[in-house]
């Protein structure tokens, strides 16, 4: 099992691609949201069925999930490993100076997994023709899905957690490409600091607006 | 000053180990650790108990045996030092204090404080190593070394192999120590030429001995008591991808 997916260095550098993928994937799909913002339901209806049109996008839409089902899949199997490795744990601890949220990637990305099954549930599979849709058009699905309070709420919490993975989750992608520099480290830093900030306060801005000023 | 000592006591390595506490009273500031351990184990002697157990050689700070995990952090909990240098100045006078012996798969515990760190010698013999007979000293400059890659190949050199990083670790990875020995041939023309067989040699030995895999948490970097860089591990990373694509 160790070796079937290579060295624990491969594992990590697989999983690092898969999420520097996934982190480029962000910003189409928030470029594409914030076509919500406007009044006219018609450019993001429109973007929504090209996306679900497409042969192109069909082809990416493949890539994307296997970067997901990848980025999962060797992140389960690299912690699980982890775990194994300290059977016996210690009585006291003391919190390093280290990347905090680094400890929790593991709890951090199992919700974001939760949450990406109720968003499929509510959105991709009713692209895809899995799930009916009782609505005309996508702009008023969301719209409407918005409108409730607790959606919201799974929303909002969401995204901060996304927020805390990316904030580790960027910058170490670096390191295990073996990026380490003394005046671009802290370069990449501050844009994963950024990145982690900016992209998921524009998911959340979204919802917040439709359910107070819509 | 006395102290209330916690220390983790296990009479060999199938036994289950528990904490034995000890309100211990004849410890001086002036003390080191170790000294204080020594003392604790006279008296322990004197009443007739089993000493406790931890390993201990230069107690100058560069034979890397005296590792133990101090309320927890390996090495107490002074930045940069060894267990042999930490002195008992550094703590409040009726403190409680936790000794554990290093916790990680590949070091089982042998004795109360003492883990087989063996698993480190196998990483060595697996590529830590240049395969020439080198001789004597060569003259110096005889192969030119730019200054600063011999600055940065000698402070990955000092790493003593205490297992610090190992213990500090969440994932008991042992990247931090692997990455210091990677570095200190990569850097220099000597040890270029294994660098492919030896990074990846090593890599495997560590996964197979059954360290954890690195996060970049940066715990090791923080714990470390010869301050070895982070950046050592991304010099591996880019040593072991070179040596697979080319
Ligand atoms: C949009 C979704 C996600 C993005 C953009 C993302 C991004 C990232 C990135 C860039 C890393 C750093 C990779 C590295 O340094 O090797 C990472 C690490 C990790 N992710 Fe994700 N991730 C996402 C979802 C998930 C999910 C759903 C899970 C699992 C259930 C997950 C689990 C992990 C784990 C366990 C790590 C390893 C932590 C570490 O090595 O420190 N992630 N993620
Ligand atoms: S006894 Fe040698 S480093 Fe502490």
């Amino acid at each position: 099992m160790r070796r079937f997916f290579g060295s624990s260095v491969t594992k990590k550098l697989v999983m690092a691609l898969a999420g520097l993928f996934l982190i480029a994937f962000l910003i189409v799909h928030l470029t594409i949201n914030l076509f919500l913002l406007s009044d006219d339901p018609d450019p993001f209806n429109k973007a929504a069925h090209f996306m679900a049109s497409n042969p192109l996008i069909k082809i990416f839409e493949v890539v994307l999930m296997g970067g997901f089902l990848i980025h999962i899949i060797w992140g389960v199997i690299l912690q699980i490993q982890n775990w194994i490795a300290r059977p016996k744990r210690y009585k006291v601890t003391y919190p390093s100076q280290t990347s905090f949220f680094s400890k929790y990637m593991i709890y951090l990305g199992i919700i974001i997994l939760i949450f990406l099954f109720l968003h499929f549930l509510n959105f991709y599979f009713v692209k895809l023709g899995l799930v009916e849709g009782d609505h005309e058009n996508f702009y008023e699905m969301v719209y409407d899905l918005f409108k409730i309070p607790l959606y919201l709420i799974i929303y909002l919490v969401s995204f901060i957690i996304l927020a805390f993975h990316l904030h580790h989750g960027f910058q170490s992608a670096f390191q295990t490409f073996g990026i380490n520099h003394k005046k671009y480290t802290p370069v990449i830093k501050a844009i994963g600091l950024i990145y982690s900030l900016v992209v998921p306060a524009g998911f959340s801005i979204i919802p917040i607006i439709i359910y107070f000023f819509k | 000053m006395n102290i209330k000592l916690k220390i983790w006591r296990q009479k060999n390595a199938e036994s289950k180990g528990a904490f034995v506490k000890y309100d211990f009273d004849g410890v001086s500031p002036e003390m080191s650790f170790l000294e204080m351990l020594d003392a604790l184990n006279k008296k322990l002697i004197e009443e007739g108990d089993e000493p406790v157990a931890f390993d201990h050689d230069c107690r100058e700070g560069i034979c890397g045996t005296c590792g133990m995990y101090i309320n927890g952090r390996p090495h107490g909990s002074v930045q940069g030092i060894t267990t042999c240098h930490l002195s008992m100045r550094k703590f409040k006078n009726r403190a409680t204090i936790y000794v554990e012996p290093w916790r990680a798969k590949p070091f089982p515990v042998i004795k109360d404080l003492i883990v087989d760190r063996s698993a480190f010698d196998k990483i060595m013999t697996a590529g830590g190593f240049i395969s020439t007979n080198v001789g004597s000293a060569p003259d110096a400059h005889a192969i030119p070394v730019v200054k600063e890659k011999a600055d940065i190949a000698f402070d990955s050199t000092i790493c003593i192999g205490c297992g610090a990083c190992v213990a500090a670790c969440k994932n008991a990875s042992a990247m931090l120590f692997l990455s210091a020995k990677v570095s200190q041939y990569a850097l220099l023309p000597q040890g270029r030429v294994e660098a492919k067989e030896r990074v990846q040699a090593m890599v495997l030995k560590m996964d197979e001995l059954g360290f954890g895999n690195c996060t970049n948490t940066g715990a090791c970097e923080a714990e470390c008591p010869k301050n070895i860089s982070l950046s050592n591990i991304a010099r591996m990373n880019r040593e072991f991808y070179k040596a697979k694509i080319t």
